[in-house]
């Protein structure tokens, strides 16, 4: 589409967990990464050949992976359990549950090829219910990073946290978006300025949100974008300030359209009074069309030219 | 402690354990009574487990995978001074601290469970952190014979072998009944011995109301080097009370004023 930035493409957020835990796995001798059969997918192959003593292999069983991270994390260690997100938050939610977030056990669990990353795998390795599933669970924050330096600084900050995260991203490479400021689990990050309409975005639609946002720009409407890294807490505070700046708040996540991003801002906005024009952009309720990532998010309109003409459809009703 | 102190505590512990259902009026009567004989040897005679270590790593560690049968834990907590006996009296009440199922609220309890084929994995984790770190602590996990049935057991048993984990010791409370009737009939767990081995741990089996037998068997630790042990413990359901021994119904029946005054005399009797 005509305006849109052609975007400097980094590496893939699972490229840079792969870094980051060497880099982390080094400076703190306690830290263990636990994987089922996952340390290929994870890109954790090179780590593991370079510090063997730092994995736990589990083999495939993701229930037994939550409960030994668990476990581990009791008798001292620190501990990043790693298996694709589909399986994490659903074969293994009850260990998640009773064995991390009620025991309070710090066991930052990180989800692998989320959302539709797996692309034409099918349904089977599409994750589009961790978020619902783990937003009803107790004590546990849960971060989908939006870029390179999102998923560095949300490993750092898990890890720092003491406490249960999940962490969610993909595997294809995206491009880094323009940072200012700390980092912070539980605080949105604004990416653009705008008066008009705002996109609250996660994950890997945050970009996607971006260049929607630049394209309007094109046609004369101030859209915000936001990264809402951290879907649960939700920064409430930042979500209301939107909502009473903007006439128009897109929310937008690759997730199921229940539970997720979406549903958590319009509570928000609703408790506290304000009623801007909204719209959720997120995976209907069904098993998608076969496609890759991109396909996917495109024929349900997650992309920049879809999320552009939600968002001018939504400005010009008001 | 000797094997008549053992026995006058397990005694004790049956008449705290139906005192403490009868005023909650809930609980899981049947399984606590017929795993407290094994919690009473772990605690009185094998595990290094007190309040004066509790914050210490290198202290063994207990973890009860069959959280429904918690107030055989809780009676052994409180009488080796985790907190005050007088507590005991607010199982289950509103705001009490002494819910259905083992938390980390209660000091001297490790791990939440409840939710049943959770506990072993946790076991693994714990053994495999000591194993590490070469800490001398040693992991024990009670299982209940029905709960094998969930197939995160078994996921946890391949990998203590794997890892070789000698540290860690697995009891089964093979009491042969659940919640629907037999555990034969339910979905049978034999034969047990061959399964545990097939999965690469050593087993031991014995009868888990015999005191001196449970201190022998746990006192043989390790059963084999490099090896996850396993003791098959066959007990009896609702043992210590004539009319409660292998009734299915005491799943999680709670004694009326009549039932629980008989209970007592009748273990008044073996005193």
């Amino acid at each position: 589409m005509s305006g849109e930035t052609v975007r400097e493409i980094g590496k893939a957020n699972l490229e840079v967990f792969a870094e980051i835990t060497e880099e982390l796995a080094g400076a703190d001798p306690s830290l263990l990464v636990v994987t089922s059969d996952s340390r290929g997918s994870a890109g954790l192959s090179a780590f593991a050949a370079r510090m063997p003593e730092r994995m736990v292999e589990v083999g495939i069983a993701e229930q037994n992976l939550v409960g030994v991270a668990a476990g581990l994390a009791a008798g001292g260690r620190r501990v990043i359990a790693v298996s694709p997100a589909s399986f994490l938050a659903a074969r293994s939610l009850e260990q998640i549950k009773h064995d991390v977030c009620y025991s309070d056990r710090p066991v930052v669990l990180v989800g692998i090829s989320a959302g539709v990353s797996y692309g034409a795998l099918g349904s089977t390795h599409h994750s589009l219910h961790d978020f619902a599933a783990l937003r009803g669970i107790h004590n546990i924050t849960v971060v989908a990073p939006a870029d390179n330096w999102e998923t560095r600084e949300a490993l750092r900050a898990a890890l720092a946290a003491g406490r249960p995260v999940y962490i969610r991203f993909g595997k294809k490479p995206l491009p880094d978006l323009p940072h200012r400021g700390a980092f912070s689990l539980g605080k949105g990050r604004i990416i653009r300025e705008g008066s008009d309409g705002a996109f609250i975005a996660t994950g890997e639609t945050v970009w996607r949100a971006l260049t929607a946002a630049e394209a309007l720009a094109q046609t004369g409407a101030s859209v915000a974008v936001v990264s809402m890294h951290t879907v649960k807490p939700l920064d409430a505070e930042l979500v209301c300030a939107l909502g009473r700046s903007v006439g128009a708040v897109v929310a937008v996540e690759e997730h199921s359209e229940h539970g997720g991003l979406g549903d958590a801002c319009a509570r928000v906005l609703l408790e506290a009074g304000l009623a801007p024009r909204y719209r959720v952009a997120a995976i209907p309720d069904e098993y998608t069309v076969t496609g890759s990532q991109d396909e996917i998010l495109s024929h349900y309109g997650i992309s920049a030219s879809g999320l552009s003409q939600v968002m001018s459809a939504l400005l010009s009703e008001g | 402690m000797t094997l008549d102190e053992l026995k006058r505590k397990s005694l004790s512990y049956r008449r705290d354990i139906l005192t403490f259902i009868y005023q909650a009026g809930a609980g899981h009567t049947g399984g606590s009574l017929s795993c407290i004989d094994i919690i009473n040897v772990l605690y009185n005679a094998i595990m290094d487990i007190r309040p004066g270590n509790w914050e210490s790593l290198q202290r063994d560690v207990y973890i009860q995978s069959k959280g429904h049968s918690v107030e055989a834990l809780y009676v052994v907590l409180a009488d080796l001074g985790f907190f005050d006996r007088s507590e005991l009296r607010t199982g289950n009440r509103f705001q009490t601290r002494l819910i259905g199922h083992p938390t980390r609220k209660v000091p001297g309890v490790e791990h939440n469970t409840g939710g049943l084929g959770h506990g072993l994995s946790v076991s693994v984790g714990l053994a495999l952190a000591a194993k590490l770190d070469k800490r001398s602590s040693r992991v024990f996990c009670l299982l209940g014979d029905g709960e094998l049935s969930e197939g995160s057991n078994w996921e946890a048993a391949m990998s203590a072998a794997h890892y070789k984990l000698d540290n860690l010791t697995a009891v089964v409370d093979r009491n042969g009944l659940q919640i629907t009737g037999a555990t034969a009939r339910v979905n049978d767990p034999e034969p047990l011995e061959d399964k545990w081995s097939a999965f690469g741990w050593a087993v031991r089996r014995t009868d888990g109301h015999d005191i001196a037998k449970l201190v022998q068997a746990l006192g043989e630790l390790p059963f084999a080097e490099g090896k996850p042990g396993v003791l098959i413990a066959d007990t009896v359901k609702g043992r210590g009370i004539s009319f409660i021994e292998g009734r299915v119904e005491w799943h999680h029946k709670v004694p009326s004023r009549e039932q629980y005054e008989l209970a007592m005399r009748e273990l008044e009797v073996l005193s």
